[in-house]
């Protein structure tokens, strides 16, 4: 998984790289003059017999070297805000729309559609057509967090109240990672989410695939898995569709054995992991809002393999 | 006319030796137990400010520690997300108010009148009122962190999450009116400060003759009366939005979190150069006095400076980049964070200068000084990124800006400040410091600092955010962190190193002249340590390097009464003497007064009845502490001495 400035897979963080490298070679070039500068300073002032020097032609060279440094400012300035300005020349109308409301410490997904029924709901994941400009609304629920995929984009803030537009673009098919940059507390080290670059069809066939209820259980023990999560405390925040489950505090489950991880990016999503994220989800992710529930360990195990076959 | 250096009195030997034991009575600092609440001498002041802030320097490195130790390795179990939390915020509220501002401060009200001449600082009760007022906040902060409501909202406390709904409890009430201690106690010293550089300086000193040290502390100070006023709005408001259910911040009643960013970085980005201005100031002390010649540029550095201090307070939307304010806005933040570069750029060529045309003495000051360059120019550099809105979106809340925060204020500031320091140890102690000690100190900080923080510019821009307790592995994360976290081990062996000079010179060191480093400013012109009258008999100033320039044979002021706490005071542009005043003598008063208002800030806490009976016992202690003394009115009324202060023309034998 990249989660990088330096690798840049998409037209927004592309050329945030290459002012990145202008910056870097510019005053990295700057950095050595000076510092080459007053080597020399300090070598001809240990020198025994080094000649006094009038203050004004000292003066002379210290109003050049400013000079020089006005000029070398405004230079970084102006192409400071033509990578702005280019970035900002991305917003088109045509772009897909996504909502994302950050929460204390997820992320909810949702793809937007004129129909209320073809909208798609998710968490922690987001799926991308490559080459396809994205504008992502963000919101957020409880206090400040900030949206962050490095290869991607900038960040920017999701703040309670007020709305904000992120748009990327995946240049470069790949799985993304990013995660919360704003401190939002406790878990704030544990908020992070993927954004899946990939072709066009693979991307609609993903949609068309979220967009189903959930998969009816099939074997008894997921039939079990699915009674239980009905008369369980699950129902209370987590949405299920198809089922009684249908909070909105937490991340929809419709469809999560279709994504790679659980918890926010934490762990891999795998029967040991689900099991261990049910057991004791204070012990993976303390102050989660996730409660920590008194399971038998074979009722567990039903929950388990039923999630599991949420695909 | 004979040539006689400065020193030479031509003041007959008994009636030298009779004034100077009169003096050293007068301004004798208080004595016992109540002498030690009721303290107004500057010096000692200076210096409790100095190492109390040192102590809390020392406790933010403890924490800062710590961190390093968690995220040494991903995932490690050291500290838990509350601990580590509170920690970071204790370690940026510990650094930022318990130590950077104050250390200054203290060595502003030691040294500014040593620099400027005169025998204390202006309001020295006030002063002393500072001071305890910012003790009682530090302990306060730290008492709250052992009792388990050590704040946890970062250094900036922002909010809804320190808001009433997600910070229930009074950790984010602690941060809060520690805001409220330190602005307080800040304020207090920055009027102090202020006025002793107006109107005690000695007859001869001009303003364009101030030691820069001087004009940087004079801009500072203003811009403290500037900034603090801000966060005083914010954090009265945060507040009052948790204790009395106001809605500033309450989105959903109309308030805006957003307010409380742009409020709280009107001052936070001043605070950046409340700490960074002082220690330029240090800087062109220790470049000239290493040089052994006068600083090249006086002027410019003085425009630098005062630019600076006005240019400091239009740069605050920068760190608010990511917040999604409007572009054109933020582009005229870029282009105003771009153009400080310029002052201090002024500042580093001319140096340089100063350093190229002068004979340099390579001593450890010299050698911090000389870290200043490398380190301060790659955050400077680095801040030129930061304040560029595409890549600041990229960078910002990232270890990138850690780093870059560090190079600032570590190499502008830190290392300053340690080379100010051993450069004063003789003066502070009578005592010279290890030499060899020092340099080790010196080579330990600078490759520990860099091993700690080059690091985390390539973990920023590889995506690992500030403010988190730990981290998953197989982000390319690990290496870089080890090497961070074995970094801050060394610049902890350094810090070490540093205090055990101190100490050991204390004890073994040899007994430093006046002016050991062959320096120009008056404070090398009196014994090490100071006497507690710290100049008789004084010189009018003739020029800017007093101790290199002045002729010989200065006139002498006389007239100053040495049976009490007299001072000359002159005026503000070209330093005539004015008028005789009467420092104050020891009280204890603005301690009580410390007292009773540390009582009653610490109840607000509670309830906002502590504010309406809590304002009871300051009052009566201010009433106390100005009241009328009947010994101070009848020297007030029957001065036995008329003359007024003149500057007696010094033409004595040779």
């Amino acid at each position: 998984m990249i989660q990088s400035v330096l690798h840049s897979a998409g037209i927004q963080a592309a050329r945030v790289e290459s002012l990145w490298w202008v910056m870097f070679w510019v005053t990295t070039i700057v950095t050595l003059i000076v510092l080459f500068v007053l080597a020399l300073a300090v070598r001809r002032a240990s020198q025994a017999a080094a000649e006094a020097i009038d203050d004004r032609r000292l003066m002379r060279v210290v109003g050049l070297a400013g000079a020089v440094t006005v000029m070398i400012l405004i230079g970084l300035l102006v192409r400071s805000i033509v990578t702005s300005r280019a970035i900002a020349s991305e917003r088109i109308d045509e772009a897909m729309q996504i909502e994302v409301t950050a929460y204390q410490w997820w992320w909810a997904v949702e793809y937007q559609h004129p129909e209320a029924e073809q909208r798609v709901r998710t968490a922690n994941e987001l799926h991308i057509p490559v080459g396809r400009t994205v504008a992502i609304k963000l919101l957020a629920n409880d206090v400040i967090h900030s949206f962050w995929v490095p290869s991607l984009a900038g960040k920017l803030d999701a703040s309670p109240g007020h709305e904000a537009v992120l748009w990327l673009r995946a240049d470069e098919a790949g799985v993304y990672r990013g995660q919360c940059a704003e401190y939002c507390g406790h878990q704030h080290a544990h908020m992070a989410f993927v954004v899946i670059a990939e072709p066009a069809d693979q991307f609609e066939r993903w949609i068309q695939a979220q967009r189903q209820t959930a998969h009816q259980p099939t074997t008894e023990i997921e039939q079990r898995g699915l009674k239980l999560v009905q008369q369980g405390a699950c129902v209370m925040c987590h949405t299920i569709r198809g089922t009684a489950a249908g909070g909105r505090t937490a991340p929809d489950l419709t469809h999560i054995s279709s994504r790679s991880t659980i918890a926010a990016g934490v762990l891999p999503r795998d029967t040991g992991h689900l099991t261990q994220w049910l057991t004791d989800p204070q012990a993976v992710k303390p102050g989660t809002r996730m409660p920590t529930l008194s399971f038998r360990p074979e009722d567990r195990a039903a929950i388990v393999a039923y999630l599991e076959q949420l695909r | 006319m004979s040539r006689t250096p400065i020193l030479d009195v031509p003041l007959g030997d008994a009636q030298l030796a009779a004034e100077t034991r009169a003096l050293e009575h007068t301004w004798a600092p208080a004595r016992g137990i109540i002498g030690f609440f009721a303290e107004v001498d500057h010096k000692r002041l200076g210096m409790r400010f100095i190492i109390t802030a040192l102590v809390f320097f020392a406790l933010g490195g403890v924490l800062a520690a710590l961190m390093r130790i968690q995220l040494a390795v991903p995932e490690n179990k050291f500290l838990g997300p509350d601990l580590y939390n509170q920690i970071f915020t204790m370690h940026g509220t510990t650094m930022m108010f318990l130590f950077a501002v104050p250390v200054f401060e203290g060595i502003a009200l030691y040294f500014i009148p040593l620099m400027v001449g005169a025998r204390t600082i202006a309001l020295p009760r006030l002063a002393a009122f500072g001071y305890w007022i910012f003790l009682a906040g530090g302990i306060f902060l730290y008492v709250s962190f052992f009792l388990n409501i050590g704040p946890d909202n970062g250094w900036f406390s922002y909010v809804p999450l320190a808001g009433p709904e997600f910070a229930p409890g009074k950790r984010a009430d602690t941060w809060a009116q520690l805001i409220t201690f330190t602005e307080v106690s800040s304020l207090a010293g920055a009027v102090v400060i202020i006025v002793t550089i107006f109107k005690y300086r000695r007859p001869g000193m001009t303003l364009d003759r101030m030691p820069m040290f001087v004009w940087a502390e004079l801009v500072t100070n203003f811009m403290i009366i500037f900034a603090m006023p801000a966060v005083m709005l914010a954090s009265t408001a945060l507040i009052l939005d948790r204790l009395v259910g106001t809605h500033f911040f309450n989105q959903a009643e109309g308030g805006d979190p957003i307010l409380y960013q742009h409020l709280f970085w009107l001052f936070g980005h001043p605070e950046v150069y409340l700490i960074f201005l002082p220690a330029q100031g240090l800087m062109s002390t220790l470049i000239q006095s290493f040089s052994s010649r006068p600083i090249v540029g006086y002027l410019a550095l003085v425009v630098a400076l005062v630019s600076t201090g006005f240019m400091g307070f239009g740069l605050w939307v920068h760190h608010m980049f990511a917040a999604g304010l409007p572009e054109i806005g933020t582009s005229f933040f870029t282009a105003a964070s771009m153009m400080i570069a310029i002052p201090s750029g002024i500042q580093i060529f001319c140096w340089i200068a100063t350093i190229w045309s002068g004979k340099l003495k390579l001593e450890p000051p010299l050698l911090f000084a000389l870290g200043y360059f490398v380190i301060f120019i790659i955050g400077g550099m680095t801040g030129l990124m930061v304040a560029s809105v595409p890549l600041d979106l990229q960078v910002h809340d990232t270890f990138f800006v850690v780093a870059h925060l560090h190079y600032v204020l570590i190499g502008g500031s830190v290392f300053p400040l340690f080379g100010a320091l051993y450069y004063w140890y003789p003066k502070f102690t009578g005592k010279m410091p290890n030499r060899r000690l020092g340099l080790i100190g010196f080579w330990l900080l600078f490759i520990g600092f860099n091993l700690t923080f080059f690091p985390m510019h390539q973990l920023g821009l590889q995506g690992m955010p500030r403010r988190v307790y730990t981290y998953l592995p197989g982000l390319g994360w690990d290496t870089l962190n080890l090497a961070a976290t074995i970094g801050a081990a060394t610049m902890a062996t350094a810090v070490l190193t540093i205090v055990f000079n101190a100490a050991y010179s204390l004890l073994r060191g040899e007994a430093a002249p006046a002016n050991p480093w062959n320096a120009s400013t008056l404070e090398w012109s009196t014994s090490s340590p100071p006497p507690p009258h710290n100049f008789y008999p004084e010189r009018v100033v003739a020029s800017r390097d007093p101790l290199w320039k002045d002729p010989p044979g200065q006139p002498i002021i006389t007239g100053i009464r040495s049976d009490r706490r007299e001072v000359l005071v002159t005026r503000v542009l070209d330093a005539e003497p004015d008028h005789r005043f009467h420092s104050p003598n020891p009280t204890v008063w603005p301690f009580v007064f410390a007292v009773a208002l540390t009582i009653m800030f610490i109840g607000s806490i509670f309830t906002p009845w502590a504010v309406v009976w809590g304002s009871i016992p300051p009052t009566l202690a201010l009433i106390a502490w100005t009241w009328p003394r009947k010994k101070e009115i009848n020297d007030e009324a029957h001065p036995p001495d008329k003359a007024k202060p003149q500057l007696e023309s010094a033409t004595g034998p040779a």
